[in-house]
């Protein structure tokens, strides 16, 4: 009964209290509350790790690992994603046909604006990631859109991200029941068990960050989406959060979304959402 | 286009100290591409570093290094704004060279 009304008592007023809990399981009804969330999310790596600090989530596994560390520190001299930022960057300049640029489609000409996205689009009703911005602004000038998980998005968004290195996430969820619908189910996602394997992302990026998967070591959820894009050792090349996501999915042995599928789209609103306060690193180098 | 070689060089005490980073697919000849096919190998037969004309650092190199290869080594003997040239050949006689200054 405590339960029931100290969740509840943020929403409701007090007269509607006795009916609501009488009627209802505590919680289950509940509206979504990401702020609430947030802090729990936070709160939860930050008593896991506490010898990490807070900003320093945002290098995954070289925050738990002092010998991956190290060799990272190295690597970061003479980073792998180099190649691919200077590519962005010639591409980002380069005028469209009809003359327009990536800087007309967005706020800031399009420099130190990675902490913004995703976002809601409240005329839309949907998540707008910053991969599904870059394609929008190309069909907008009659370009072909890129795919998602190939090298050019990458290099657009590693260019972008390095212009907002340092910028705290500030992810916004209106009050509007769709941005709120967008982030719970988001965050269903996350949580869901699927693939052969049961995993849900959490298993992985909650359950077990620190720990060892084969030679990998698994990154906390708190910050994963501040370094990307990534430059993948393993892959040879770099990853989008479309490339993250969709190989994710296939690793636990199940089938991935396509990418910008709309509950992808969801899931890096809310991973995106609860990660606020943390600066971008991006882009990254991983193992 | 832009170099496929990325270098620097720090001279530390007598240590000449050499980073480079290569851009190249450094294909291995094994792997299939999306229309199924084996891509055919492409990779740096031989790597070059001279200082003022002496070699101090050849690799010959074959399809086992990866993809954008990294190199670090040391020599002696390099003097502060002298010339470091670094030069490769692939197996398709494809070539790229730089020349940098000891820092």
């Amino acid at each position: 009964m405590v339960f029931c009304f100290t969740r509840s008592r943020v929403y409701l007023a007090v007269a509607a209290l006795a009916t609501l809990c009488a009627t209802q399981p505590a919680g289950a009804s509940d509206k979504p509350d990401p702020a609430t969330d947030a802090k729990a999310f936070r709160n939860y790596f930050v008593k896991k790790f506490p010898n990490v600090k807070l900003e320093d989530f945002v290098n995954g596994p070289y925050a738990l690992d002092q010998d991956m560390r190290r060799q990272w520190e190295e690597k970061e001299q003479f980073p792998p994603y180099e190649f691919s930022l200077e590519k962005g960057k010639e591409m980002f300049a380069k005028p469209f046909r009809n003359g327009k640029r990536y800087a007309d489609c967005f706020p800031d000409q399009g420099i130190g604006i990675r902490q913004n996205y995703p976002h809601f689009d409240s005329n839309e009703g949907k998540v707008i990631t910053l991969e599904v911005a870059l394609n929008r602004c190309r069909e907008a000038n009659g370009e072909a859109p890129l795919s998602y998980v190939d090298d050019e998005m990458a290099a657009l968004t590693a260019y972008m991200a390095f212009t907002s290195r340092g910028k705290p996430f500030d992810i916004k969820v209106p009050d509007d029941p769709r941005a709120l619908e967008a982030y719970q189910n988001g965050k269903r996602y996350f949580y869901t068990r699927r693939g052969q394997l049961n995993f849900s992302c959490a298993t992985c990026h909650v359950q077990n960050p620190g720990e060892r998967m084969r030679a990998e070591v698994l990154a906390p959820a708190l910050g994963i989406l501040n370094a990307m894009p990534i430059y993948r050792s393993e892959w040879g090349g770099m990853a989008t959060i479309s490339r993250r996501f969709t190989t994710c999915n296939s690793q636990i042995r199940g089938v991935p979304l396509d990418p910008q599928d709309e509950d992808y789209r969801d899931l890096e609103y809310f991973l995106s959402y609860v990660s606020n306060g943390l600066p971008i690193s991006g882009p990254g180098a991983r193992p | 286009m832009a170099s496929t070689i990325r270098v620097r060089a720090i001279l530390n005490g007598e240590i000449t100290e050499v980073q480079t980073l290569i851009q190249h697919p450094m294909d291995s000849g094994f792997i299939k591409g999306e229309n199924g096919e084996l891509t055919p190998a492409h990779f740096i037969r031989e790597l070059t570093f001279e200082h003022d004309g002496r070699k101090v650092f050849v690799a010959d190199w074959g399809t086992a290094v990866s993809k954008d290869p990294y190199v670090k080594f040391s020599f002696k003997g390099g003097n502060k704004g002298g010339d470091l040239k670094v030069s490769w050949i692939d197996n398709k006689g494809e070539t790229d060279a730089t020349i940098v200054k000891i820092q």
